[in-house]
């Protein structure tokens, strides 16, 4: 762990903390990406927010990707196991109302109970599974 | 137009965050979540940074009537700690142990054209999908 590293953690959590406030502030709502998704097609007044929160973040990590390759990491499981954690990621956030944008960021910041149940939870369950299958597989 | 504009203002803000943090990087979360082996502390500090920033400044967007282009604030108004809550972020930390990916990231890395984020992605919107018609289901 360099000064380096604790820098980049800082700035990056810095402009996620930012890009969060300004969700609210211009569109009064919470900046949960897995909630975002899960109802980006639906019917309503939020769906200009959803689609166009979407497009920013993808288009941008494209960008990101042609100038920067090395800032995104390769897979690390083969591509079945890939699957299946989606299928689990998708399920558990819609379940739990949340990923770590929403509960983690957001939520934690309100300190919401909920949230404070559902960073606890995916914490050790996340710390569990690699504990499990192996840090380097 | 604005509402999207904006919209999408702030969600390049996100990926640009994500990936100054070390988000888009699947073995760095997975050094993080790994206390028990080499642990890998940076994302403490993207977590960190970001509750910092967006808990000073809902101190004071919280001061509004309203927000800028909508009419009224989001808030969540679920109160619940119960299994649905609970199970679903325990699935959803077995999938981020697994695979390194949460969904901001992940969508973040999908323009990069990696096979493995774009299965990943296309698994979630599948589980998602599944997560509505159980929350949907009569128990």
């Amino acid at each position: 762990m360099t000064v380096v590293a604790v820098l980049h953690g800082l700035a990056g959590g810095s402009l996620i903390g930012l890009a969060s406030a300004m969700v609210l502030l211009v569109h009064g709502r919470i900046a949960g990406v897995s909630g975002i998704l899960g109802h980006a097609a639906d019917a309503g007044r939020g769906r200009t927010f959803r689609l166009g929160f979407l497009a920013g973040l993808v288009l941008t990590g494209a960008a990101l990707a042609a100038r920067q390759p090395s800032a995104f990491g390769a897979g690390v499981r083969g591509l079945p196991v890939l699957a299946v954690a989606g299928v689990l990621v998708g399920l558990g956030t819609t379940l739990g109302n949340g990923c770590t944008s929403g509960h983690g960021v957001c939520g934690l910041s309100r300190r919401s109970p909920r949230s404070i149940v559902a960073v606890v939870t995916f914490l050790i369950t996340a710390a569990l599974t690699v504990a499990i299958a192996g840090a380097h597989p | 137009m604005k509402a999207f504009l904006l919209a999408a203002i702030a969600g390049a803000l996100f990926a640009i965050g994500l990936t100054v943090g070390g988000m888009t990087l699947p073995a760095k979360v997975i050094g993080f979540l790994d206390v028990g082996g080499a642990w890998d502390p940076q994302l403490a500090f993207v977590m960190a940074g970001a509750i910092a920033v967006y808990a000073l400044l809902l101190r004071v967007v919280r001061r509004r009537a309203a927000p800028l282009i909508a009419d009224r604030f989001h808030w969540p108004t679920a109160r619940a700690i119960d299994l649905r809550l609970a199970g679903g972020a325990a699935l959803f930390g077995v999938g981020w142990g697994l695979s390194g990916y949460c969904p901001g990231p992940a969508l973040a890395s999908l323009g990069g054209g990696a096979p493995s984020a774009i299965v990943f992605v296309a698994a979630m919107i599948g589980g998602s999908a599944l997560g509505r018609a159980v929350a949907r289901a009569p128990r």
